[in-house]
């Protein structure tokens, strides 16, 4: 629980989780996949924690002490779009739906292997890679990849990085229609099959944010029982 | 627990179209018939006074018509008496002048006919009793002019075959000539002439023209009296038994509204009559339903609140135990053989009781009511790839062929995915762990416009007969002995039998020791439908042909 900061560090992770010997022993693994870590066991310290810290990744759990995890997740969103994995103890559709919905990038259920975890957290975090420069379109909006920016007449759009790597998913592609499964091996990272809510959460919020009327979606089109694609240009 | 389905049979062939359209009007009569309690009240009801009031009727018509005419016939033969004593008075005065046996008849029958036509009856009168086959219709009588003679009755003049018959009267119906037939009195009464000494018979025929009219009046007034009577008892049991059938009919309606789930529904009670003590009764067993939903609610949620609690505390400390394990099974190189060993177990049975955890956790989740299904159309034929490809690391090496037979359309289902796919994971692996060497496990997926299933077959050990039914038992095992190469925790078949009944679906299986296993899921096309067949066999294809 430290802030050693390491030159080979290959990310810095913010841990909130209630249970001390999980925090330290997530501590232990992260730094053996060289990740930095600080662990807060409260849910109103996390905040704080957030800002001091400035992580590149955050491991949530939803059942904490002082503020709910989904709180947690809801005001960190609403001032950054930082990639938040919940660690979560139940696999009710519930739960997941609800975490997801307050702005959750993935989530890995309680008990996960370590590896499993490390392979969410190094996919949400591996947009940091160099990336060549390159202009995309998609509908009325133009995608810088380099910059990381989406304008729509010379607007910027804000988006989460998950909703960028998405949204250019689909505007590389766009004749293409990608299956949910396609688009979480693709965006999340899984190679196996894993939770299609994750799509479909996210393409709700993408859409909230870059549709002109999200009910009538143009950008990201629904290809009814296969998946989505991009819209005409 | 098992499974049973039976195939589906097409519905009794329905009439043709025209029959129907032109029975309908009356089916619907049939159908207010049955449901109505009121309208039968007051049918069987009206039914009922009509027979009774017609019986009234009729014996009042018989009483007052028999009490009419005798009293009538009575006043005739008074009158037919005073008559004849009257001629047998002119007679004995005239039987010194005049000897003449036709002439004394005249004078006797002449007068009596004037009055009968003044007082409007009719009189025949016969020849001498004694002539042999001397009926009036033979001729020979004197008699009313205009009068039919048949109108005499033929046993009334039998009666007068011989002499000193007594007088005697009958009803008849009196025809004139050129007349209608007319209901009417006769009488008979003998005279002897002095001429001859024989005796004469002479008949009177009263028209009952006037009784005829007071009868139809009486009648007239007893039609109109039992239709008053009848609307009158209508409208009274129509009354009647709204006040029963009012209650009743709430009473339903609350019933229905408690069925529905709205358990506050009470029935209002009023006064002390038995619809109020059914009220009664009736509230009690709602508020005694309802006291028992509620335990149940309770007793549910407490339950699935356990679970949820369990699950929580279970899983924080056991992913803390999991990492550590890992990390000493990563670093087990480094260890001196016993505690590398060590390491090694603690991970794989690490791995058998988180498996056996998330098991028991999604079971106790069945049993609280707790699961609930995430719907979307998927493809079958595609979950069956997919959980094939998962699979492919686990036959390789033991060289088992796992091939999916799927049909070129796709077979697409309202599912919860997750749920299905975990199914067809617990069906492939429990097939892997049963199939003999180089063994071919087939995956076959079809479906049709109701149903779609997917069947998992391997050629293994098989099942014993009896065992298709306890395979989906919580922790059975075929043989004990059996070793547990893949660590499936016994629950995976009752957990894949949870999720097909949660979609409404059928999960079942077929085998035979030697000739394999075949496991079918079938699942409704839509959400909620009710299955009826299945797309795809039980018993597979080339197990039949060898049982036959």
């Amino acid at each position: 629980m430290s802030h050693t900061a390491e030159p080979t560090t290959r990310g810095r992770v913010l841990v909130v989780d209630d249970d001390a010997s999980l925090g330290e022993m997530l501590a232990i693994v992260l730094r053996q996949e060289s990740f930095e870590s600080y662990v807060v066991t409260r849910g109103d310290e996390a905040l704080d924690a957030f800002h001091d810290y400035r992580p590149d990744v955050v491991l949530l759990d939803l059942m904490l002490p002082g503020m709910d995890g989904i709180e947690v997740c809801k005001q960190i969103r609403h001032e950054s779009g930082v990639p938040i994995v919940m660690l979560t103890a139940k696999g009710d559709t519930v739960d997941v739906v609800v975490g997801l919905e307050s702005g959750a990038d993935d989530y890995v259920v309680k008990p996960f292997k370590p590896k499993e975890l490390v392979a969410r957290i190094r996919a949400r975090v591996r947009r940091y890679d160099a990336v060549p420069s390159e202009q995309l379109t998609i509908g009325d909006l133009t995608i810088d990849v380099a910059g990381h920016q989406v304008t729509r007449g010379g607007q910027p759009i804000a988006l989460t990085p998950l909703e960028f790597d998405l949204l250019v998913c689909l505007a590389r592609k766009p004749h293409q229609v990608f299956s949910r499964e396609v688009l979480l091996e693709q965006v999340w990272g899984y190679r196996h099959a894993a939770d299609t809510r994750l799509v479909n959460v996210h393409v709700q919020r993408l859409r909230s944010k870059v549709e002109h009327d999200p009910e009538n979606p143009e950008i990201v089109v629904t290809v009814r029982g296969v998946g989505y694609k991009a819209g005409p240009a | 627990m098992t499974v049973t389905g039976r195939a589906g049979r097409p519905g009794p062939a329905q009439g043709t179209g025209g029959t129907w359209r032109t029975l309908r009007p009356l089916r619907r009569m049939l159908t207010f018939w049955r449901r109505s309690l009121q309208a039968r009240v007051v049918v069987s009801t009206v039914i009922l006074t009509a027979v009774a009031s017609g019986l009234v009727g009729w014996l009042v018509l018989q009483q007052t018509r028999s009490g009419l005419l005798e009293h009538h016939a009575d006043a005739v033969v008074a009158e037919v008496a005073d008559e004849l004593s009257d001629a047998e008075t002119r007679l004995s005065a005239a039987s010194g002048i005049d000897v003449d046996s036709s002439g004394q008849r005249r004078d006797l029958v002449e007068p009596i006919i004037q009055r009968g036509m003044t007082r409007g009856y009719y009189v025949v009168m016969a020849g001498p009793v004694g002539d042999l086959g001397g009926r009036l219709t033979d001729g020979g009588a004197e008699y009313t002019p205009g009068l039919d003679v048949t109108s005499v009755p033929t046993s009334l003049e039998r009666h007068f075959d011989r002499e000193d018959a007594k007088p005697a009267w009958t009803y008849t119906s009196i025809h004139t000539r050129g007349g209608t037939a007319t209901p009417g009195i006769a009488v008979g009464s003998q005279v002897t002439l002095p001429a001859d000494g024989r005796a004469y018979t002479l008949y009177f025929l009263f028209p009952l023209d006037e009784q005829e009219e007071t009868l139809a009046l009486v009648t007239r007034g007893l039609l109109v009296a039992a239709g008053v009577l009848l609307v009158l008892i209508a409208l009274a049991a129509w009354l009647v038994a709204r006040q029963v059938v009012t209650p009743v009919r709430l009473a339903r309606q609350v019933a229905e509204r408690l069925a529905a789930g709205q358990l506050q529904q009470r029935m209002r009670v009023s006064g002390e009559d038995d619809l109020a003590r059914l009220a009664v009764s009736f509230n009690q067993m709602a508020s005694n339903l309802q006291n028992q939903i509620r335990q149940l609610e309770e007793l549910s949620r407490v339950q699935r609140r356990f679970t949820s609690d369990v699950s929580h505390e279970l899983r924080t400390p056991l992913t803390t135990v999991r990492m550590a394990g890992e990390v000493l099974y990563d670093a087990r190189d480094r260890f001196d053989p016993p505690t590398a060993r060590a390491a090694e177990l603690l991970h794989t049975e690490l791995d058998r009781f988180e498996n056996l955890l998330v098991d028991l956790l999604e079971i106790s989740r069945f049993d609280a009511g707790a699961a609930v299904l995430d719907l979307e159309d998927v493809d079958l034929a595609g979950v069956a790839h997919r959980v094939a490809d998962q699979h492919r690391p686990l036959t390789e090496p033991r060289s088992l062929e796992l091939v999916v037979i799927a049909p070129d359309h796709p077979c697409v289902a309202e599912v919860d995915v997750r749920r299905v796919e975990r199914i067809l994971r617990n069906l492939v692996t429990n097939a892997i762990d049963h199939a003999g060497e180089s063994d071919r496990i087939e995956i076959r997926v079809d479906s049709d416009d109701h149903a779609a299933a997917v069947a998992v077959r391997d050629h293994g050990v098989g099942l014993a007969p009896g065992e298709t039914a306890m395979v989906f038992n919580r922790f059975w095992r075929a043989d004990p002995a059996r070793d547990r190469s893949s660590g499936g925790t016994g629950l995976g078949l009752a957990i894949s039998l949870e999720d097909a009944h949660l979609h409404g679906g059928w999960l079942q299986a077929w085998g035979r020791p030697g000739q394999g296993a075949q496991f079918r899921l079938t699942l409704p096309r839509y959400a909620g439908a009710r299955l009826r067949h299945s797309p795809l066999p039980l018993v597979p294809e080339d197990a039949k042909e060898q049982v036959s």
